[in-house]
């Protein structure tokens, strides 16, 4: 064999073997035994001498060939050794996915609370401030001023829980069994700026718990007294309110209805959300919903709160707060509200 | 109340409109209809097939061949040939032989669904051609049960004479019952006759005036002193009309077939002519009539003449009334009285010697009217609800009395074979002057924001029967309205109506609030104020959702027991910064205080939901509640102060269960003070707050801390004593609290907010370096902090606590503190002889403060 073929072998084995490396210290000991300072084409170099003169450059410049080529194979396998490598070290390091993640425990507003935001939200761009009024009324604000009189047929409306003698009471107390004592206050506080306010807060009812009452619920009443306030004016303040809690979409309807302290008096229904208006349990087969009870301020309630009635108008609504969110949820039971059962209220 | 479409169809005729339509338009006129029960038509439970299911008559009852309790009835219903049907209905059974009959039944063909008149309850059967004993027969004769008319199955269904043959049933007995919902004082809405009034102006249609004409018919004559009679009203301020009718020689007996069934489907049951009469007579007109037996009414000791007084009770005065109950009576409630005593409760209930009995001849019939305001307070203190109380609770107009008596009188004639004596006695004390109302069409407009034309306001309201002179400009005072003025007359009836906005009323929803245009408030805006106390109550809330808390809302309405639970000690009680606030009424004990503390409520909250999970952090932001001890300008005006408060409770492991090892250990104190100090750090509040050993008998006495802010007593943080829990049935685990008074802590947030100025954000390396310090045992840990960081103040910018070191090295009674200490400046890079002065200082002036020294020194 001359040293031409000895050269020749020399590539061939020194390819065989970069093929065969399948990682990166093979590799690096393949570089030390191939191109390295001691490595079999390095020393093939040294050979050189061996051959006639005439030989020589031909052998040299082959020697060079061979080294590039191999430098270059090499950097390739490098790259594909490597990348073999990461491939293989990320699948060894996959995870299932699946695995639940490591817990953290996210905390949760009542949904009292969350539709009461809504609601302060909408109200106020249409200019309504919170007005807070106290638990604990006093009869008359509750029912007298009201224009709800001691045995008037009108308090069968409310069953009222009473409260029993407090020293530094005026009078005798409630739990007011609707958010309506806010309106004299808000009047008698507030007279004689006209008035945009809705009052939410905790009502009581001396009632028997069920899935549908409950003896505490809340409440939103709303005033508006000004100059020339209509009737009007309430349908479309509820009605702005009522498309954007509710969603665009639904029709209303306006309805004649009594409360003491407002006249004329009406109440307001939407389409049932359930079945769409077509008429189910939940509506009582009507198609409708009510929605809230408003009506223009009665004159007697506008001078109890200090304003004129020949001079100043307003109207007044209320509603629930639990039963939008019943309704949007389709919670069946209004003792989940504050029966305060946490797998109820982390749902929201 | 509940009122038969059938029977408003006597008054005014809408039997052209679906009840569909029926119904939504009354309720939008403000008669609300809470339900419907149809009865035969398609959408009752059992509707009646008008095809197979028809009047029809009986014309002959003959023997059945093989069977001795079965007849066969020919019937006739309308085809071309007669049916034989195999009955054994008992009052045909009874007729077995009789022929030429011309008795009116409800039939029914093979394929009509019935309910089955010999099982329990409602079940539906399909009937089917069969052979009874050899006899083919192919349809039956209806009782009321196998029609769903009864619960019973009695005898058959017999119709009027009059009714035609062949037609279908429920064009006869079907009918849609309308269950109202009356909210209000409003008399002239509890009676058939008033619904129809209204109908009529709803529907623009005539109404048929029978009813409140019987007067006229009759001829009758009212005087104050009939000769039946001496009548006396000792109390008109209670009785503004009393009248009374004498009736004669009346036959007990049951009322006619329709009469019962009106009555029935009315919710009332029948029991016999006479007293059917009255209620037919109040549930068509409103009126509470009430029928003595003539008999029973005593003269005076020594008189001869029956007595009526109708007069105040004397206190503890008895009568037993006519459901068998002895009352007795206060002062302030109004009796029916005799020459003897009592006879009645006005207005509510007769009493039980003076009713009508089956050998009743003579009726004397009352028809009177009471102060509505009286009655529903003897109601109430009686506890006794009657279908009279409810009506007169609900006034009733006085000029129906005479009216009511006389229909019924003409009724009894008509159904009872009485006579009726031509003069009424009639005293009339309280009679009203009629109601006039100045009223300007344009305040419609003004109250409406919409201009309704005047012309269909004077047809409103001349449709609801009032009358309407429109006059020359006529000055109301304080009217802005300009242009016509009219006088109203408000019919008697109408006793709500007495403003001009009640007019308004009337126009708006006769004519429609369903075609209003909506507008919106076109003033300009009230002067806008901000809820600042709402906003810093919700930010609280976001903070403490954010640090991983439910929120929860208990009710307000608590338990004493519980409040006493606190305490460990029964006998002691907690104290608390005002008294309780009781209910005179309650549910139950359990919720019969207003709560003084969140803590019981969020205890019971951990217990509930103990028993599905392991990790409980909630809290809550509500009032409590209490009397207040001096009265207080700042307070509300109930002499009841409503502090808000914040509670928080932790109770369970720190982490959740998961498939590799997690922080399973129970929360305690210092989980609950992070939340807390977290909270303070977002209100800015950490450098304002002291944290000081507390006392509170709900906690463990060595685990419980009282915060302040500013010297003010925000509240305690604390371990729940192990008695308390248990008390509350709590596992054996820490279960950790925290009460703080809401206003306080916004106060000061307030406060901290308004002073915050923005420190200088050095961007200069840090200098780290620890520093551990030797103090006395009971040396708190915050105090050590405070003076490292005054004392290096402004260059140590923290001091952080990381190591506690107790033992030999230290001795006995000491303790060793390790804090992280850092120095930076704002201006410049520190280098080591800034670091060493500062470390100097620092030591010199906390070895000197707190007894410290540097510890390995």
């Amino acid at each position: 064999m001359n040293l031409f073929e000895v050269l020749e072998q020399a590539y061939q084995t020194a390819q065989a073997a970069l093929e065969a490396a399948e990682d990166t210290a093979t590799l690096e000991a393949w570089y030390a035994d191939t191109l390295g300072r001691k490595g079999a084409i390095t020393l093939q170099v040294r050979a050189v001498g061996q051959l006639p003169a005439e030989d020589r450059p031909a052998f040299g410049k082959r020697v060079n060939e061979i080294k590039q080529a191999l430098e270059a194979a090499y950097t390739a396998r490098a790259e594909a050794v490597k990348h073999a490598e990461l491939t293989r070290q990320l699948e060894a390091g996959a995870i299932d996915v699946t695995l639940p993640g490591r817990p953290v425990t996210p905390g949760h507003l009542h949904l009292t609370t969350q539709s009461l935001r809504q609601i302060y939200s909408i109200f106020g761009r249409m200019g309504f401030e919170v007005y807070d009024a106290p638990d604990v009324e006093l009869e008359s604000y509750n029912f007298d001023l009201l224009n709800i009189p001691e045995y008037h047929p009108a308090r069968d409306m409310w069953d009222t829980f009473w409260v029993q003698h407090v020293r530094n009471s005026p009078t005798r107390l409630l739990l007011r069994t609707h958010t309506s004592p806010g309106q004299m206050r808000a009047m008698r506080e507030r007279y004689p700026e006209p008035i945009r306010v809705i009052l939410p807060g905790k009502c009581y009812r001396y009632e028997q718990i069920t899935a549908r009452s409950e003896h505490q619920f809340y409440q939103v009443e709303g005033l508006a007294v000004g100059k020339n306030i209509t009737m009007t004016d309430l349908i479309g303040t509820l009605t702005q309110f009522t498309a954007m809690f509710y969603g665009p979409g639904h029709r209303m309807r306006v309805r004649s209805s009594y409360f003491p302290f407002t006249e004329p008096s009406i109440e307001v229904d939407m389409d049932c959300i359930l079945c769409g208006g077509k008429g189910c349990r939940v509506c009582k087969y009507t198609g409708w919903l009510e929605i809230a009870g408003a009506g223009m301020v009665h004159p007697v309630v506008l001078k109890n709160g200090g304003y004129d009635p020949d001079k100043w108008s307003g109207f007044a609504f209320g509603f629930g707060v639990e039963r939008p969110a019943m309704l949007k949820y389709n919670v069946n039971d209004i003792r989940y509200f504050y029966g305060n059962d946490l797998r109820f209220l982390r749902q929201f | 109340m509940r009122i038969p479409l059938s029977w408003l169809n006597d008054y005014v005729n809408v039997k052209d409109i679906p009840i569909q339509e029926l119904r939504s338009r009354l309720d939008l006129a403000g008669l609300e209809v809470e339900a419907i029960e149809a009865i035969g038509y398609p959408e009752a439970e059992l509707p009646w097939d008008p095809d197979k299911i028809l009047t029809a008559e009986v014309l002959a009852v003959r023997p059945h061949p093989d069977a001795d309790r079965l007849v066969l009835v020919e019937v006739n219903y309308g085809g071309a040939e007669n049916e034989i049907v195999v009955t054994g209905a008992p009052s045909l059974y009874e007729r077995k032989g009789e022929s030429g009959l011309h008795l009116k039944v409800a039939f029914a063909w093979e394929g009509a669904t019935l309910y089955d008149g010999h099982k329990e309850g409602w079940s539906k059967t399909k009937l089917k051609p069969t052979k009874i004993r050899g006899v083919p027969s192919r349809a039956m004769v209806c009782s009321e049960k196998e029609l769903g008319l009864a619960e019973e199955q009695t005898d058959i269904i017999y119709l009027p004479a009059d009714t035609p043959v062949g037609v279908p049933l429920v064009e006869v007995l079907g009918d849609y019952i309308l269950d109202f919902q009356v909210k209000g004082p409003f008399g002239h809405l509890q009676s058939v006759y008033g619904v129809a009034r209204e109908m009529a102006a709803i529907f623009r249609r005539p109404l048929k005036r029978t009813p409140v004409e019987a007067v006229q018919r009759l001829g009758l004559r009212v005087v104050e002193q009939p000769d039946f009679a001496y009548l006396e009203i000792a109390d008109p301020d209670l009785c503004p009309r009393y009248t009374a009718t004498m009736i004669r020689g009346v036959q007990i007996a049951p009322s006619p077939l329709w009469m019962q069934m009106r009555l029935s489907r009315a919710g009332m049951r029948p029991i016999n002519n006479v007293v059917d009469i009255t209620n037919y007579v109040m549930l068509e007109l409103g009126q509470p009539l009430h029928a003595f037996d003539y008999a029973d009414i005593r003269p005076h000791p020594g008189e001869t003449q029956p007595t009526i007084i109708v007069r105040r009770a004397t206190a503890g005065e008895q009568m037993a009334t006519l459901d068998g109950e002895l009352r007795t009576f206060d002062d302030e409630m109004l009796l029916i009285t005799d020459g003897g005593g009592p006879v009645g409760i006005a207005g509510v209930m007769g009493g039980l010697d003076s009713e009508v009995k089956a050998h009743t001849q003579d009726i004397l019939l009352e028809a009177a009217n009471f102060n509505f305001i009286n009655i529903r307070r003897t109601c109430q203190m009686l506890k006794l609800t009657t279908e009279a109380g409810a009506r007169f609770g609900k006034r009733v107009d006085p000029e129906l009395a005479l009216v009511a008596a006389a229909r019924a009188a003409e009724l009894m004639v008509e159904l009872a074979g009485a006579r009726v004596d031509p003069v009424a006695g009639d005293l009339y004390p309280g009679k009203p002057e009629p109601r006039v109302i100045h009223y300007s069409p344009a305040l419609a407009d003004r109250v409406l924001g919409v201009a309704i034309p005047p012309e269909d306001q004077l047809r409103i309201l001349a449709a609801l029967e009032f009358r309407v002179e429109v006059t020359e400009s006529l000055p109301i005072p304080g009217n802005r309205d300009h242009g016509d003025v009219w006088r109203v007359t408000v019919p008697s009836y109408r006793m709500d109506v007495s403003l001009p906005v009640d007019l308004v009323e009337e126009i708006g929803r006769i004519w429609g609030y369903d075609h209003f245009p909506v507008t919106l408030i076109e003033e300009e805006l009230p002067p806008l104020r901000r809820n600042v106390s709402l906003e810093a109550e919700e930010h609280i809330r976001d903070i403490l959702v954010s640090l991983g808390l439910d929120e929860v809302i208990i009710y307000s309405l608590s338990d004493p027991e519980d409040e006493a639970r606190l305490h460990p000690d029964p006998t002691a009680k907690l104290d608390l910064p005002g008294e309780r606030v009781m209910l005179k009424n309650y549910l139950s004990p359990e919720r019969s205080q207003m709560r003084r503390t969140l803590l019981s409520g969020a205890l019971r909250t951990a217990w509930s939901n103990l028993r599905f999970m392991e990790r409980i952090a909630i809290f809550e932001v509500g009032h409590v509640y209490f009397q207040m001890r001096e009265p207080d300008d700042a307070a509300p005006d109930t002499g009841v102060d409503e502090p808000r408060r914040l509670c928080i409770l932790l109770t369970g492991p720190r982490q959740g269960r998961w498939y590799a090892p997690t922080d399973r250990e129970m929360m305690d104190y210092f989980d609950l003070k992070g939340i807390a100090e977290a909270l303070l750090r977002s209100l800015a509040l950490e450098d304002k707050v002291r944290w000081a050993k507390g006392q509170h008998p709900s906690f463990h006495p060595g685990r419980c801390a009282v915060v302040t802010v500013e010297d003010r007593e925000l509240g305690v943080v604390g371990e729940l004593h192990p008695l308390v829990r248990e008390a509350f049935d709590l596992p054996e685990q820490p279960v950790v609290l925290l009460e703080w008074d809401l206003d306080v802590l916004l106060d000061a947030a307030r406060q901290a907010d308004a002073e915050k100025k923005i420190g200088t954000i050095s961007n200069y390396p840090p200098v780290y370096e620890d520093l551990a310090l030797v103090v006395d045992e009971a040396m708190p840990a915050a105090e050590v902090q405070r003076a490292i960081l005054d004392a290096g103040r402004p260059l140590v910018t923290e001091a952080l606590l990381f190591d506690v070191y107790r033992g030999e090295q230290v001795g006995a009674g000491r303790k060793s503190l390790a804090f992280a200490l850092t120095y930076q400046s704002p201006g410049k890079p520190l280098d080591e002889r800034d670091v060493a002065k500062l470390r100097e200082r620092v030591i010199k002036l906390v070895q000197k403060q707190l007894n410290a020294t540097l510890r390995g020194a």
